[in-house]
Formats: C-alpha cells, structure tokens, sequence
C-alpha cells in the first residue's frame, strides 16, 4: 500500500492522525529550525518522545522535519534539533541545507535520512544527494508533472514521498523570497512564508482589503469570501506594454490548494512510495478527517477498486483545488 | 572589492548581447559570468554568441566563468550541465544538482541562487573544490560577514548581489507566457518581448514585482551602494551586478568609483540615483528588514 504521511503541528493532531490511520506523521520543533514555525505550533523534545511512542504502540512512524537553513553563527540550534530527533526515536529527519545534511550524515550515520521538498531536488541533485550523503527519501518539488516523476523514479534508487493535498507552492520551494522581499522575513530562513505578523485586514470603500508588508494583496467586495494573503496568491496588475494587453488578477495562482486525490492511482504506477499532506498548522480535527479520507484512497487503490469521490470537499473550505503541475497545462 | 557580472537574466537578442559582451570589455569588470540562467527554450538563439563573448572578455582580461540553469530538469538540460563542465572553462553552478556532473577534483564557482546560508554548506562546498561564493541575496549583513569570515578561513572569495533586480523565485510554470494566456511550451517566447522584464504592480499601482519568464524578480533595484564599507570591512572580495538594459556600462564605472569605499551612503545613493532616474532602489535585505524597503 502507498505509505500516507500526515501533519501533526500538536501531541494532539499526532494522536489524531495516526488513529485515523496515517502510516506515518510527520513534525517539528517549536522553534526556527521547521517550515511551520507558527505561534502555538510543534513539538518539545519531551513531547516528541511521547509521540513517536504513542505511534510505534500502533504501527506508525514520525518523521522530524528540521527543514529551514541554519542561520550563519546559530547552526548548534539547528545540530541540537537533529540529535534531539534521532534520541527521541524519529525514524527519520527531513532536511534542506546542504551543509546540515552533511553534519546529520556524518555525526548520525545511523539515522535516516530524507530529502526535504525545501530543497527542491531535481534527478541529479537526488543523485548527488544519495551518493554523497545516502539519502533515502526525496520529497517533490510540487512543480514536476506525473510524467517527470515517472522518469525521476527510474532514474533514482531512492524512495520519493509526494504532496497531494493542502498548501501549494507555485514556485521551486526553498528557493522563494518573495515573502522576505515584502516582509523580511522568509520560508528559508525563519520558517514563515508571508507571516500574519505582517498581515493586516482594512475596510476601504465598503471593501476588505488584505496587505502584507503594506503591500495590496487582495481587496474584495465586503462579505465576498477573503482569502489569507499569500504573497503568490495575491491579485496584481500587469500594466500594458507595447506588445502585451493589461492584465489584472491572480497571475501567479489562483488563491487555490492541491488535491491530487485523483491521481494517486498513476502516481502509485509513476513508482512514488509515500503520499504526503500539507498542513501542520491545521487542526486535531481536520487532519483527522483527511487522514481518513486519503486512508480509504489508498486502501482503495492497493484494492484495485474505484477510488472513493467526493471526500474532501468539504475540506478545501470553499476554496477551488487543482492538480497543480502534476498536469503539464498548468504550466 | 572588485565587480562581477552575473549571467543576463532577460531574454536578449543575439544581437543585444553581442553588443552587451563588447561593452562590458572595455568596463572595469573584474569577471563575468555567462550563460542561460533562467529558461533552457531560450539557449538556442543566442548560445552562438557564447564563444565569442568569451574570447573577447579573456582577450580584455577579464575571467569567464559559465553559469548554468537556475532550475534544472529536463533530460536536455542535465546534458547542457555535463556539457559546460567539458568546456575548460570555469563553471558557476546555479543548481546543486549540477555537482552531479562536476569532474572529481575540478574547481568550481556558487552563483547565488544556491543556499548558502551558514559555515557549514560553506564549508561543504569549499572541500569540495568551491573557489567562489556569490551569497542568496536575502541574507543580511550579520550572516555576510560570518560567512565572509567562514569564506577567508576556507580559502575561497565572497562575493555579495552587488546591483540589479534581485531573483526572488523560479518556478515550472511560465508567468511570462501565463500573462498572455499561454502555457510554457506555446509561449512563442513572449519574454523577449520585455528585455528588462514584465512589471507587476499591486490593485493601487504601487510597482512590486517583475516577472522574467519562470523567474520573479523584485521591481525595485537591489543595491548594495550604501552599505560598501560595512561589506568592505565584512572582508566581501567583491560586487556582483546584475545585467540591465541601458547605460549598464556607466553603471558598471559607478561601483568601480564606489566600491574602493569611502563614499558615504547618502552620496552613493544620490550617485545612483542621477544614474537611474527612473528606478525605485532596495536594500532592506543587508539590512535585515523587507527586501523592497530602502532603509533612508
């Protein structure tokens, strides 16, 4: 069966997820050292312990991700989070920087190592990775089609894990700082994209307006629904130019999420192992309704049978989902 | 500090580049980086003017190094980088799966889109036969000069975003060609069509971005002409500029002037300023703050 890899951003959502069948859960330190560095999110060492205990009791595995890039002079924090991860029993750590990958390679060779989507490999930087450090996961970018996963997985010995639901990333991931040219602060190196910190709601002209780093993101109609204000999801203008018409919209993304459910069945054949969802800084209760769903998906697709419609629907909260690039014409 | 020219993000004609090489021969330019940066579709027409380039560079002097893609991936482009590093020349990886393809033993040069961020990779890459080091334009100050210092120790060169619209993102898909209702493989090679790039601007016309093909640039004008001393006393060997369309040659004489330090921040700023009129100038991220801000 396709290995499902859940969200935990609390002991709780952990606990959640695996009783809803997540193979595995994946989290990170309260601190700079994950991509999900949010106020009241993650996990102490402590409580790390207790989660990779809670779900070896019951089959499942945790994955640590410390998937931000060490700040120059502060790697100890970074080295600390790796050595933390592997005494409390993870049974793999997620990583980005070169140079941490080589410390944990090093310092660590027992411990398993995976390929963050932060790194945002490509087949021969997941070559390079594999035989210079033995990495043994890849997470995708989310900008590779089917098709280039399908060739990826010929040409590498090491497992790949891919994203099927929850946050889009349109651009090669850890290596945007669109959210620190706006904001100063950024996914790489404080584990934020487009922080609510810098966020602020108006009201002008009997419209809601949403700014991040005092830049427009959206305005809308008031009571129209107002999506968070993600930097590459906002609404801009391309001015007329003497060969191109004006342009107004989101000509990024769409303020849209991922949901591949339908294509699990040519990932399972393109050779991924590992379905990943997005979203630990969501709720004990979503996460265990999607781990629920995606649970039955796969469970359906190692049957050979239909997969099961309409599940997440509700989950995408109003929000239109896409296949992102795992369809070629969204480029 | 000397100056180093980055690899032209844009898509310019054979002809504009040609011309762009010659300039930059008689300029003060210490080095400078060639090659496709950004999008292999665009390779073809202008890769003839490479050889060239490079012999009338080295005959003024200067070193040549080649770049490689931002983002590689497909099959073509993977043989593109193996190719680069059988031409003798030195080669600026721009991806790290580009080592895959490195020659055990050969030198090689860090553009800035890979992540440099700390003494380790640093470090990694300089074992590993790294020379150069061009740092992610986003980090600030303080982690230049630790990195600055981690640099001299490992015996390679520093090198700082000197000038120029900073690469803020790189993706699969083509928001070039999406602005014309395209797709990547029908864009008719819009991106030619805006030799500095496609500007964005905010629903309240506050310019913002600068869309280059599947590169997003910031639109204001990265500098570093105001903090010269800082990076200067930091122990950074040197500026990279990065290619515009106009007077990029009186540009290139400007950091020369500057980059001896010396010239109080207010002044660089006005200096580049009567160069550039029209052009709004950044440079939070030195300084720690919002990338587009210019700390004044």
């Amino acid at each position: 069966m396709m290995e499902l890899v859940c969200p935990a951003g609390t002991p709780a959502a952990l606990r959640a997820a695996v009783d809803a069948g997540a193979h595995t859960v994946y989290c990170g330190f309260a601190n700079e050292t994950n991509a999900r560095n949010f106020p009241g999110l993650n996990f102490s060492a402590q409580e790390l312990a207790e989660g990779v205990a809670y779900a070896a009791a019951r089959g499942a595995r945790v994955l640590v991700a410390i998937n931000t890039f060490p700040r120059a002079g502060d790697q100890a924090i970074w080295h600390r989070a790796v050595a933390e991860a592997r005494a409390a029993g993870a049974h793999a750590v997620i990583l980005a920087d070169l140079g941490l990958i080589a410390h944990a390679a090093e310092a660590h060779p027992d411990l398993r190592l995976h390929l963050s989507v932060q790194a945002a490999a490509n087949p021969d930087a997941i070559n390079f990775y594999a035989e210079t450090f033995g990495i043994r996961r890849v997470v995708l970018p989310r900008v590779l089609t089917v098709e280039e996963i399908t060739a990826i997985n010929r040409e590498i010995d090491v497992e790949t894990e891919v994203f099927v639901f929850g946050g889009l990333c349109v651009m090669a991931e850890g290596r945007c700082s669109l959210s620190s040219y706006a904001t100063g602060l950024s996914p790489n190196m404080n584990g934020v994209c487009s922080p609510a910190s810098h966020v602020v709601y108006g009201e002008v002209g009997g419209q809601n307006e949403a700014r991040l780093g005092g830049f427009l993101i959206h305005r809308r109609p008031k009571g129209a629904p107002a999506p968070y204000p993600t930097l590459c999801k906002g609404c801009f203008t391309a001015p007329a130019t003497a060969t191109g018409a004006a342009q107004t919209g989101h000509l990024f993304e769409d303020p849209v999420s991922l949901d591949a459910t339908e294509l699990i069945p040519r990932l399972r054949r393109a050779g991924v192992t590992a379905l990943k969802i997005e979203g630990r800084q969501r709720s004990r209760a979503y996460v265990a309704q999607v781990v629920r769903a995606f649970r039955a998906a796969v469970e359906a697709v190692e049957a050979g049978a239909p997969l099961p419609s309409g599940l997440l629907a509700k989950l995408t909260e109003g929000q239109a989902a896409t296949t992102g690039a795992y369809a070629k014409t969204w480029r | 500090m000397d100056l180093t020219i980055g690899p032209i993000a844009f898509f310019w004609s054979a002809e504009t580049v040609r011309a762009f090489y010659r300039t930059l021969a008689a300029s003060p330019a210490r080095r400078v980086v060639i090659g496709e940066w950004v999008c292999s579709k665009r390779l073809p027409f202008w890769q003839q003017e490479i050889p060239g380039a490079v012999e009338c560079l080295q005959a003024a002097g200067k070193e040549v190094a080649l770049s490689t893609l931002t983002l590689i991936t497909l099959r073509r482009e993977r043989r593109q980088t193996e190719e680069l590093f059988a031409t003798g020349l030195p080669v600026e990886i721009a991806d790290l799966g580009a080592l895959k393809h490195l020659p055990e033993g050969m030198p090689f040069q860090v553009g800035p889109l890979v992540n440099v961020y700390n003494e380790g990779t640093l470090e990694w890459l300089a074992r590993k036969g790294a020379t150069r080091i061009c740092l992610p334009p986003e980090l600030p100050l303080a982690s230049v000069a630790t990195l600055a210092a981690a640099g001299a120790a490992a015996g390679l060169a520093v090198e700082v975003w000197g000038h120029g619209r900073a690469p803020l993102a790189i993706s699969g898909r083509c928001y070039h060609a999406r602005l014309h209702d395209r797709a990547k493989d029908s864009c008719q090679f819009v991106c030619g069509e805006d030799p500095d790039g496609r500007d964005v601007e905010t629903l309240e016309g506050v310019p913002f971005l600068t869309v280059n093909g599947v590169q997003t640039l910031g639109h204001s004008h990265t500098t570093a002409a105001g903090q010269i001393d800082a990076l200067r006393e930091a122990g950074v060997s040197s500026l990279r500029l990065s290619p515009q369309i106009g007077d990029f040659a009186g540009l290139v004489r400007f950091y020369d002037r500057i980059a001896q330090g010396g010239t109080p921040r207010a002044q660089a700023l006005a200096g580049l300023r009567r160069l550039m009129p029209q052009a709004s100038l950044a440079d939070g991220f030195l300084a720690g703050a919002p990338g587009a801000s210019l700390a004044d």
